[in-house]
């Protein structure tokens, strides 16, 4: 008995140790200020305790499924064309750019085009006949749409990831949120000015270089365009409105006739500096391609000298010039930006366009002051709440409150130690959660000492009564947390945030109350009335 | 020390004034909800978190008065709602707007903030912002209620194992029982649902249900030691048995979460409320709700000549 005894306070010693250094780690010095940097490094403080800046975007993916659904669409007119299998337009859904229809097929070739069609696209389309006979529709297959809608979602969060890293922020969180179809979360801590934040991770700024089809000086209205094409745009290109600086002296709107696919674009650019402006007067960005993209950009510019290319920003023209001879990997874009565009734009081709446009659905910020105000008054609160208890329980139970207050105290360091080894982060809901596990360990006090007081009362001497007390408040104390952990298990797994964080900490809470209740102060128990004299009465 | 030693109470001889108590408490939950409905639409205060909108914590460093911020933010075409948040000294306010639509999520901080700093200058700091979206404000609202319902089917297939359906039922009717209550005083006193009172509720329930257990399982313990003790008297015996504890370990929870609500400051203020109500009212159906029903549904059995389901039957491993 005595040896096992020694065993097991040697069991308790090691947990204590274990979650000292789970909490602390190894502090480097024994300064204040030196053990708080310790613990906040180790446990992590939510936004709501600490400040910082939480946002929840909405990632439009169909952007994603639309840019895809137009180099298809390229693909299948060059396929057509190549075979003189002659159509009048192939073009995707306006809503729903995963459907793509191709009409105004001569309908004795029909055969001949649905082929073709099903050669080339159908592993990833599902292909059916238009209703008239003269056209088909190519479906995207469910699998690729949602496997092309996740890598969207990817992709953003890579490149956020990206520009969030540029910004400087530590410890940034940004993941898929859980809530809804392709949200993001993005927390950022010690960010309280939403307003640059924002801008840079929704900024969906994209260069891209098209050839010019229409008139470089550009048309002064839409309508003139379209009479420049006898009133129909052809369907492979695009009317954009830009304004004309370097071509004529007027800044006013301007409308352009676009090839649709870009020659480079995108992923194409791999960095991109201001041009600094204080000695020439102009304004512009310099920008490098990647090799893939300069090798591309070099072919078409040789085999196109003397034609013009539009340099599109989002989605405006913003430069058109006219290619004097082969250029390969960088060049110049000049134009009207205004410095913050310059500065934003170099910044979002250095770190990669977004797939798709974003929108936020959430934003807040907690000021840091706020977040250090809101843990002083909880801390104070929850730490004057414990005393009372503790020093209600010395009173109540006398030496064996000593046993209650002991595990109390292992519980909160065990709770804070599995914080700490397990990255999970501190919030106030989560503070919650650390109050119903107080509550819960006192009850599982009281619940042995209500017991073994009983049994002492039925006239059972102090080992017995110690044993018997424990074994059938053992019970109740299995049911109650079992009960508890088998609700908070659920809460983590369909809740998010605040709810999340409440179950983290409960479940947690709750192990280290089973534990230090029961093991714990059984141990205490044991080992006191294993030094009483026969006959002593227990204090409790 | 001693609470109750042995107390002799007829818990169960006075459960008509438990059952008139609980349905006047719920009943008022419920008025003051509907009330609730018919005016704003929703049958509690709802929070940001859950509506949507936007609200700026800001605070001033004079004075703030309530009609100039308004002026202000009614130059900027803003009509936004203001109130005095929290403790004088502080000078803190708190300007709210409903939001319109998912797309303007960020507009409504812009037009308050630039309001405030056209007016005021360097005089006012923004301490916090939320905006939320209506979307993500019902996936949240829906997200949360779910995870409730789940958790607390899970509680009741656990009691079911570990006892018998009826005190599985029992335990989430007096749960359920507490829920109402509580949320009915948000509805009542005209306090906001936040996520954190979400939080606090969770809490409640998890509370509650640990009360309720501890009788429970006095009860199955007790009904294993005298079979032929009637059933009324048995749970009377247990509630009376377990009492000390009872009031020890509420009274207890109870200190805490008044500490945290008397001084856990303004962010905590409808957290802790919602704990202070939750754990009165969680004691009190322990005792009052869940072990009546245990009775009145093996009455109700013995009534149309069935035998009494008694959670005895099974072993638990002691």
């Amino acid at each position: 008995m005595k040896k096992n005894l020694n065993g097991k306070i040697a069991i308790i010693f090691g947990v204590l140790l274990v979650c000292l250094y789970g909490i602390f780690g190894i502090p480097k010095g024994v300064t204040g200020a030196a053990i708080t940097s310790a613990i906040t490094q180790r446990i992590h403080l939510g936004l709501d305790l600490r400040g910082g800046a939480h946002l929840v975007l909405q990632v439009h993916v169909k952007d994603a499924v639309r840019a895809d659904a137009d180099n298809t669409v390229a693909r299948i007119e060059q396929d057509l064309q190549t075979n003189h299998l002659t159509f009048t337009q192939v073009v995707p859904n306006p809503d729903s750019p995963h459907i793509i229809t191709v009409s105004g097929i001569d309908p004795t070739k029909s055969s001949d085009v649905r082929n073709e069609l099903s050669d080339r696209y159908g592993v990833e389309y599902d292909i059916a006949s238009l209703s008239g006979g003269n056209g088909f529709t190519l479906t995207m297959k469910p699998s690729l749409l949602a496997d092309l809608e996740s890598k969207a979602v990817d992709q953003s969060i890579d490149t956020i990831r990206d520009r969030v890293d540029q910004l400087g922020v530590s410890e940034p969180e940004i993941q898929r949120y859980g809530l809804g179809e392709n949200q993001i979360l993005v927390e950022l801590p010690g960010i309280d000015n939403l307003d640059r934040v924002s801008d840079i991770i929704q900024s969906t700024s994209r260069l891209e270089v098209h050839e010019v089809t229409g008139d470089p000086q550009g048309y002064a209205s839409e309508q003139e365009a379209l009479t420049s094409v006898n009133g129909s745009l052809p369907p492979d290109e695009l009317i954009l409105h830009g304004d004309s600086q370097g071509i004529t002296s007027d800044s006013q709107d301007h409308v352009f006739r676009l090839k649709r696919v870009s020659i480079v674009g995108g992923r194409d650019f791999r960095d991109a500096s201001a041009i600094d402006s204080s000695d020439t007067g102009r304004q512009g960005v310099n920008f490098v391609l990647t090799n893939a993209g300069g090798e591309r950009f070099y072919d078409y510019t040789s085999t196109h000298i003397h034609t013009y290319m539009a340099i599109v920003l989002g989605s405006r023209v913003k430069n058109v010039a006219i290619i004097n001879g082969a250029i390969r990997d960088n060049g110049q874009i000049e134009g009207q930006f205004s410095k913050e565009q310059i500065e934003t734009l170099s910044f979002t081709l250095r770190t990669g366009a977004l797939p798709a446009s974003i929108t936020q659905l959430e934003a807040r910020t907690v000021g840091a002051s706020l977040g250090s105000d809101s843990i002083k008054q909880g801390v104070v609160a929850a730490v004057a709440g414990m005393l009372a208890v503790m020093v209600f329980m010395l009173i109540y139970y006398r030496g064996a409150g000593i046993n209650a207050d002991l595990a109390l105290f292992l519980n909160l360091v065990i709770l804070l130690g599995f914080m700490g080894y397990s990255h999970a982060t501190l919030t106030l809901p989560g503070i919650a959660g650390v109050i119903l596990t107080i509550g819960m360990g006192v009850d599982s006090n009281v619940l042995i000492f209500e017991r073994i007081r009983e049994e002492m009362r039925a006239g059972k001497g102090p080992a017995q009564a110690v044993d018997q007390g424990f074994a059938h408040a053992w019970i109740t104390i299995v049911d109650t947390h079992v009960t508890t952990i088998v609700s908070a298990a659920i809460l983590f797994m369909f809740g998010t945030g605040p709810v999340k964080g409440f179950a983290v900490t409960l479940t947690f809470g709750l192990l280290a109350n089973l534990f230090t209740a029961v093991f714990v102060s059984r141990v205490i128990f044991d080992s006191h009335v294993n030094h009483k004299l026969a006959g002593q009465k227990l204090s409790i | 020390m001693e609470l109750f030693h042995n107390a002799n109470i007829d818990w169960l001889g006075r459960k008509w004034y438990f059952l008139g108590f609980s349905l006047i408490f719920s009943v008022a939950g419920l008025i003051s909800m509907g009330l609730h409905l018919a005016h704003t639409g929703s049958p509690v205060p709802l929070g940001v978190d859950f509506r949507g909108g936007t609200q700026v914590l800001v605070q001033f460093q004079n004075d703030p008065d309530v009609n100039q911020i308004r002026k202000a933010t009614e130059a900027a075409g803003v009509n936004a709602k203001i109130v005095n948040y929290d403790t004088p000294d502080k000078r803190e306010m708190l300007i709210s707007l409903p939001e319109q639509s998912d797309a303007s999520v960020d507009s409504g901080r812009k037009q308050i903030v630039d309001a405030l700093q056209a007016h005021y200058a360097n005089h006012a700091t923004v301490v916090r912002v939320e905006s939320v979206g209506p979307t993500v404000g019902q996936q949240l609202e829906k997200q949360a209620g779910l995870a409730t319902l789940y958790s607390l089917i899970g509680m009741l297939i656990y009691l079911w194992f570990r006892f018998e359906l009826i005190y599985g039922v029992a335990a989430v009717v007096a749960v359920f029982h507490d829920t109402l209550i509580t949320v009915g005083f948000f509805a009542l006193f005209d306090k906001e649902v936040s996520l954190t009172v979400i939080a606090a509720i969770l809490t409640l329930v998890g509370y509650s249900m640990n009360d309720t257990i501890v009788v429970f399982d006095r009860i199955r313990e007790n009904l294993r030691l005298s079979r032929r003790e009637s059933l009324t008297d048995v749970v009377n015996r247990s509630i009376n048995q377990t009492l000390s504890r009872t009031v020890l370990t509420s009274g207890l929870t109870f200190l805490t979460v008044l500490a945290l609500y008397l001084f856990g400051g303004e962010v905590l203020r409808g957290f802790s409320f919602a704990l202070v109500v939750g754990i009165l009212i969680g004691t009190y159906s322990s005792i009052a709700v869940a072990a009546p029903m245990l009775v009145a549904y093996q009455g109700w059995r013995g009534s149309k000549g069935k035998a009494a389901v008694l959670p005895s039957a099974k072993r638990s491993k002691a």
